[in-house]
């Protein structure tokens, strides 16, 4: 029957239907959307927390597969630290800190003058988590949250440190793009191990540790804050050096670190 | 199920399959075949999302207005694709990680709006979505041969479990670095376009052209 199908194409094409089929859908469309992403928010919430809190304890050497990882983090105190002063402070809430978006907005940022962004950030926030790694009431280990570029990508990663501020316990990223197979080389596990018990300060105490070209001479006396180069990675590898003596430096972690350090000679 | 049904499942694997014969879905198919888990999730995620978009689709086709049709089906398309992204975040967080961008990509896989816009229109909705079903399997198909390929032979194990010892850690296997970047994906695919094409010579295309030969007569 061509009438009728005739009719129903014109009906179909009419102002009406378009505008009722469009609004109908979008209506039907947003209610599943928004139902899926309200109901599951909860869990993903979880898992971030949990993949941040499992990055940690890694760095930490605190985690094994299968761990319950809150269980484990409780042993870990959190703080925050206002990094020009390098005191606790309270001004933050830690557990609902974004450091990048805490640092892209003018109150809690601050630009990074060129000649010391040498981790290319540009703008850092004012303050920083600290994670404490606590054996009863005495600190182990201070874990730093650290990002900067890399070849590709923002590289973000914690580093692991002794209480008094100096020796490297873990280093780990958790995030980066660099290139497959070459620069993802800076999560391989025995190249990471090679970073526990290197020194970060020079005797000046300025940032000295650093990943070089080739292989670590062992009997040079630089040997203990040198770390392999990654072949292939050389850029890779510049932006992890830069990015460490970036948070460890003046400009970082470095008067939170001096602190440190301070306290731990005065308890000697 | 009918001859007819089964055909629509059955084509897309390999006698019409989405990517090698009709060379669509290249992208996701370089970026997320490094390793097999993340291919495996991507393959449910486009499985789903076809299945899902072509069935919807097909059964308002009598109601969609031919001037906004596309419109319409990119929108039923890209909300299955956020309710599959937002399960993925919620129940495989670590993997979806991995995926990053890419299960949100699948809105502008050319193979879901292909089979909504070539089939789904006109087809009623149990068939269109065992043609869904299929063309999502005949990507899945290609995408966990090219990551299996690559994990393998790039990282020495398959779904993080280690077959070849690498030289890193004392084995004997030199993994090769190529197979982890996107242009390994590249000639995977085309070595497989290849196979397939010798084995079933009838997808061979036909040159569009001839070039023509030219004699030493017309040059002089």
């Amino acid at each position: 029957m061509p009438e009728t199908k005739d009719n129903r194409a014109r009906s179909r094409d009419s102002v009406a239907n378009t505008l009722i089929v469009s609004i109908v859908l979008s209506l039907v469309a947003s209610v599943l959307v928004a139902t899926a992403a309200i109901s599951l928010k909860p869990i993903q919430e979880r898992n971030e927390e949990q993949f941040r809190q499992k990055i940690i304890l890694d760095v930490a050497g605190l985690y094994s597969p299968g761990a319950d990882i809150s269980e484990l983090f409780s042993g870990i105190d959190t703080r925050m630290v206002d990094l020009a002063s390098g005191e606790y402070t309270d001004a933050a809430d830690a557990g609902e800190f974004d450091a990048i978006a805490a640092a892209k907005d003018p109150l809690t940022g601050i630009n990074i003058p060129p000649a010391d962004d040498i981790a290319n950030i540009k703008q850092r926030a004012r303050v920083a988590p600290v994670y404490l790694v606590l054996d009863g009431a005495e600190v182990t280990q201070v874990i730093l949250p650290i990002y900067g570029s890399g070849l590709w990508s923002t590289m973000f990663g914690f580093l692991s440190l002794d209480p008094d501020g100096t020796t490297i316990r873990g280093l780990r990223f958790y995030e980066h793009a660099e290139t497959p197979g070459l620069g993802d080389q800076i999560d391989r596990s025995d190249w990471r191990a090679q970073w526990v018990g290197k020194k970060v300060f020079a005797d000046d105490d300025q940032p000295r540790v650093e990943v070089i070209r080739g292989f670590v001479d062992q009997n040079s006396v630089d040997a203990v804050y040198q770390v392999d180069g990654l072949s292939g990675a050389t850029l890779t590898g510049r932006g992890v050096t830069k990015l460490v003596q970036y948070w460890t430096g003046p400009h970082g972690f470095g008067p939170y670190l001096a602190i440190l350090r301070s306290e731990e000679s005065a308890d000697d | 199920m009918t001859d007819g049904s089964r055909k629509v499942l059955i084509d897309p694997l390999v006698d019409n399959n989405p990517v090698t014969l009709q060379v669509l879905g290249i992208c996701s198919a370089l970026a997320v075949t490094t390793s097999l888990l993340p291919a495996l999730l991507m393959c449910i995620a486009m499985i789903s999302v076809t299945t899902l978009a072509t069935g919807t689709i097909s059964s308002i086709r009598h109601f969609i207005p031919n001037n906004i049709r596309i419109i319409v089906q990119m929108t039923i398309i890209a909300s299955f694709v956020i309710l599959v992204d937002q399960i993925l975040r919620a129940y495989a967080f670590e993997t979806s990680k991995q995926l990053s961008v890419f299960v949100g990509l699948i809105i502008t896989n050319c193979i879901v709006l292909g089979r909504a816009e070539a089939f789904a229109m006109k087809n009623k909705p149990g068939v269109s979505m065992l043609d869904g079903l299929g063309n999502g399997l005949g990507y899945s198909l290609i995408l966990i041969t090219v990551a299996t390929f690559r994990e393998l032979f790039g990282a020495g194990s398959l779904l993080g479990y280690k077959i070849l010892p690498l030289v890193t850690d004392g084995g004997w296997y030199p993994a090769n670095g190529l197979m982890l970047l996107p242009p390994s994906a590249f000639f995977i695919i085309g070595l497989l376009i290849w196979a397939i094409r010798s084995w079933k010579p009838k997808q061979v295309e036909q040159s569009e052209f001839q070039i023509h030969e030219v004699h030493r007569t017309e040059v002089l």
